[in-house]
């Protein structure tokens, strides 16, 4: 699953081979989008939350050791046990160690986009201990051995009629049925029974309140609440970004979440762990995994306010036409492409460039983190150290000659205007990573320089 | 060996917490969040913002409006589990067991809810409010009985009103549980409850 060096432009050319798939998968997320822009229409404070929403997580991440350690001792003070792993190794092993001491081999888990950076599952289960995730999504993708391509929808790249024959294989469905409602009933009740004998369940953290202690998980399936109360162990995981200030802060992180992630007005269960019930125990790891480092680049620190809803992907026409799998990387889209090179600048010095920097990340953005301009500063630090991805060395060469010299410049507009008028296969060829199955749009009849000659005098 | 593991994780601890330190930026200030509320009607607001996800609204003038609902959508056999007294004429006799799993059977559930949020639909409910945490999630089908009065705008208003009140367990519940995981069509009934029906009620309760 994890293996050699990966090139997003590869990955997504085997993508690309079902054409009728890709226009399916693009229309879908678009779809997605439109709910999104619907929802955020209704609310003529939008821009303000988005702001207040950025500069509170300017605030968490100019104190976030004192919000920290804040968080610790309240949370250790409502009686949840406080763990800090400092890689994905630490925390796999502090799952690991939280099973055993308990004699538990069988763990239910809710989504936690943590867990797979971690790659938690495996490692688990190469310990023994069977993992069931929970989120229907992820339930498919693990039933097909594939991680998930999205970090909302983990099987958005799957049609239904895969769908059902995972469960026919797995579940013992009838062959060739591939009715939602019929599939999602037949998961409601093999999920029940493992919730009824799971007596450990793990669950992402959405939020973690600094002031109180408690931690926000939110779902549309109920599921993390079913895997958590019926268990004797809770583990939550979150990573040190995660902290917010103020319990009231919630109210402005859970207005712009959902509308922002599917379009709804807020999730259908936003649940507040504070204590442990009686009898049992919740237990919090907070795990940096490179987060730390990426506060320090002046750069890049922004990329740390995300809260996860997706919408970056939903918008990227990139994304939505390459599909979650050629990022190689648990966090895909252009969010994931500014987080994976921090952790790896060589294995993924080729996601910065899977982007065509046009900006609607940035403009959809809940928390206001300017994404595109990120992926454009990436790109130069991975040429300066040396990493540039090999297909994309010689044109970007001749890229920034022309954006060096005004008259290469307006050169270049011209002859590529002439090429892709008389000659678009120059262009839509091998050598160009870019343009594999993708037809050029019709060039414009003259350039903004062009443009802008004759009418500045007008 | 218990005495390392300690060790190293408070290694763990110094070693982020220094790395943070480090290199968090200087000191910005926390924004104050004024963000003021529109002015709605907040049963038609809050009625319409359910119903659009999924959910149900019933006006009501008292518990006997609430009780007639019940025996009119359930059977003798169903199982129904709630605590609030006014409504024993139609709760199951169920010996008191501490294990949340013996509500695995619960057809029908009847909680209260602290407040409605209008602009989302949510309620707000506290373990209080719970005989176990799990009841709203394992039964399948949910009523949660609201004072119509009791409802606010937006979230900002809705966490005023929570203040820092001290809750072990806390959950907002708007509609019925759902997903849309396969080929995003819409299905109502993942993991939790499969309906979600509202009584705002008129009369005071208590
Ligand atoms: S970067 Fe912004 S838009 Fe993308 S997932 Fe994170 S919060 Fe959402």
């Amino acid at each position: 699953m994890h293996t050699e060096t990966k090139d997003h432009a590869e990955l997504a050319t085997v993508f690309n081979k079902d054409e009728a798939r890709v226009d399916w998968h693009d229309e879908t997320l678009w779809w997605i989008r439109q709910k999104r822009d619907k929802a955020v229409n209704h609310l003529p404070e939008w821009e303000l939350l988005r702001e207040t929403a950025s500069q509170i997580k300017d605030n968490v991440l100019s104190n976030l050791a004192g919000y920290l350690v804040q968080f610790e001792e309240n949370a250790q003070r409502n009686g949840i046990v406080v763990h800090w792993a400092a890689d994905a190794a630490e925390h796999n092993n502090i799952v690991l160690g939280l099973l055993h001491s308990k004699g538990i081999t069988k763990m239910v888990k809710s989504k936690s986009m943590l867990t797979e950076e971690c790659h938690l599952n495996e490692s688990l289960e190469n310990n023994g201990i069977e993992v069931i995730d929970s989120d229907l999504g992820e339930r498919i993708v693990q039933l097909a051995k594939e991680p998930p391509s999205h970090i909302v929808l983990p099987c958005i790249h799957k049609k239904k009629e895969e769908i059902g024959d995972l469960f026919h294989l797995h579940l013992g469905t009838p062959a060739g049925n591939a009715d939602p409602q019929f599939l999602t009933e037949t998961a409601r009740q093999h999920l029940r029974e493992t919730f009824l004998t799971r007596r450990a369940a793990l669950t992402g953290v959405n939020f973690a309140v600094a002031e109180t202690g408690e931690f926000v998980v939110c779902t549309n399936e109920g599921n993390a609440d079913m895997g958590a109360h019926l268990a004797d162990i809770h583990i939550a995981s979150m990573g040190i970004e995660k902290i917010i200030p103020k319990r009231k802060n919630l109210g402005v992180f859970l207005r712009l979440l959902t509308r922002s992630a599917t379009g709804q007005p807020i999730t259908t269960y936003s649940s507040h762990f504070s204590k442990p019930r009686e009898g049992t125990e919740i237990h919090i790891i907070i795990v940096d995994n490179g987060r730390s480092k990426q506060l320090g680049r002046e750069d890049f620190r922004n990329s740390l306010k995300c809260i996860r809803c997706g919408a970056c992907m939903n918008t990227c026409p990139v994304y939505r036409r390459s599909g979650g799998h050629s990022y190689h990387n648990a966090i895909s889209g252009p969010i994931g492409a500014i987080l994976a090179p921090n952790l790896d600048m060589e294995k993924y010095a080729d996601l910065p460039f899977a982007s065509t920097l046009c900006g609607s990340c940035s403009n959809v953005c809940p928390v206001k983190i300017d994404i595109h301009q990120q992926l454009y500063k990436w790109r130069q630090v991975i040429v300066q150290n040396g990493y540039a991805p090999a297909g994309k060395k010689a044109a970007m060469k001749l890229m920034s000659l022309t954006l060096s010299s005004p008259a290469a410049y307006h050169m270049g507009g011209k002859a590529g205007r002439f090429v892709m008028k008389y000659a678009p296969f120059a262009v839509n060829n091998k050598l160009n990573p870019w343009y594999k199955q993708r037809d050029m749009p019709e060039p414009p009849k003259e350039s903004f320089g062009e443009w802008y000659a004759k009418n500045r005098k007008a | 060996m218990v005495r390392k593991k300690q060790e190293s994780m408070s290694t763990a601890r110094e070693q982020i917490l220094n790395a943070v330190r480090a290199n968090q930026p200087d000191l910005k200030a926390l924004p104050e969040v004024i963000i003021p509320a529109d002015n709605i009607e907040l049963q038609d607001k809050f009625t319409e913002t359910l119903t659009t996800i999924g959910g149900k609204v019933i006006k009501a003038n008292g518990y006997d409006d609430v009780i007639a609902y019940i025996k009119s959508i359930t059977n003798t056999g169903h199982r129904i589990i709630s605590s609030i007294t006014e409504l024993s004429e139609v709760i199951s006799a169920s010996e008191a067991s501490p294990l949340p799993h013996s509500l695995q059977d619960t057809e029908l559930a009847i909680i209260k809810a602290h407040f409605g949020v209008a602009e989302n639909g949510a309620v707000w409910i506290t373990e209080n409010l719970l005989s176990q945490r799990v009841l709203p999630f394992i039964c399948q089908h949910l009523i949660v009985i609201l004072n119509a009065d009791d409802l606010v705008a937006n979230m900002h208003q809705a966490y005023e009103k929570i203040g820092d009140e001290h809750y072990g367990y806390g959950t907002f519940i708007a509609g019925p549980s759902k997903t849309a995981d396969i080929e995003q069509s819409l299905v109502l009934g993942a993991h939790g409850s499969r309906s979600m029906t509202i009584f705002l009620i008129s009369l005071p309760l208590d």
